[in-house]
């Protein structure tokens, strides 16, 4: 049965890669109790995985020591994901644009393009060590053609 | 004839290598460096290797992946041969196409294709 009532969950994960397998399983399966249709899926995904591997690699460096906070709200209407990390923080404007001359040969860069590409709302705090995720969905796995993009 | 190795599966047409990657989902850090392990074995035991990488089972990839093969590609010009790409699934796709990453790798629709294509004269 789809669920209507809102689930709202803070997750405290190590600085590790196999650290987030568990939650994305649990995410995956919020998702589809939610009945969000495939699109959805892989675009959150996605940004969640890039997102983690973000403030593990980059923010925490790596330091399985340092935690990554994650906050998920998910209801029938919305999917949001906050992620923290205990770095320094960074410009997300500064960051060089994948897509260009040289660049388009780098080997990393371009995990935060595909989540401001995936997510609808992509925001830092200040210093730069959490965003803020949020996406709307396109239709569910019966209603497929209510997509709204 | 076929190789299993623990992530991808190999065999040889004409005169191309067709790895094809057998996971579904390839996201962990670890799996794309054992698949980049692999691969550079490949590529380093084959000056002029004509390698077709074939995304047929993949439904799901992390940006790691597109580092993979930007370092997969490089290692293969140096070893003078030539490279594709072939049967990436929509969504797949879409990661391609958002990255620009379609402007520097050839793909095709599937690893014949692919194959034939990679024969033809440069």
């Amino acid at each position: 049965m789809k669920q209507d009532r809102a689930t709202k969950k803070t997750m405290l994960l190590d600085s590790r890669p196999e650290a987030v397998e568990q939650t994305r399983q649990w995410l995956l399966s919020q998702l589809n109790q939610f009945e969000y249709g495939d699109d959805d899926v892989f675009a959150v995904q996605l940004a969640f995985q890039e997102a983690f591997y973000n403030a593990m690699k980059h923010g925490n460096k790596m330091d399985a020591g340092k935690k990554v906070k994650i906050y998920f709200v998910i209801d029938p209407d919305r999917i949001e994901i906050s992620m923290t990390d205990n770095g320094s923080g960074f410009d997300p404007d500064a960051v060089p644009d994948c897509r260009i001359g040289e660049n388009l040969y780098k080997t990393e860069g371009r995990g935060l393009l595909l989540m401001r590409s995936y997510m609808d709302i992509v925001e830092f705090n200040e210093i730069g060590n959490s965003v803020h995720m949020v996406r709307f969905p396109r239709g569910t796995k019966s209603h497929a053609s209510t997509a709204r993009k | 004839m076929t190789q299993m190795n623990p992530r991808i599966t190999v065999s040889y047409e004409d005169t191309a290598t067709i790895v094809t990657f057998t996971d579904e989902k390839i996201l962990e850090e670890k799996d794309v460096r054992q698949l980049e392990q692999s691969l550079a074995s490949l590529i380093d035991q084959a000056e002029g290797i004509v390698l077709v990488l074939d995304f047929s089972n993949v439904r799901f990839m992390s940006s790691a992946v597109l580092g993979l093969l930007i370092k997969v590609s490089k290692r293969v010009y140096e070893h003078e041969g030539r490279l594709a790409l072939c049967a990436i699934g929509p969504k797949i796709y879409e990661i391609f196409k958002i990255t620009r990453l379609t402007k520097i790798f050839d793909i095709y629709k599937d690893a014949d294709d692919a194959v034939k294509r990679l024969a033809e004269p440069q």
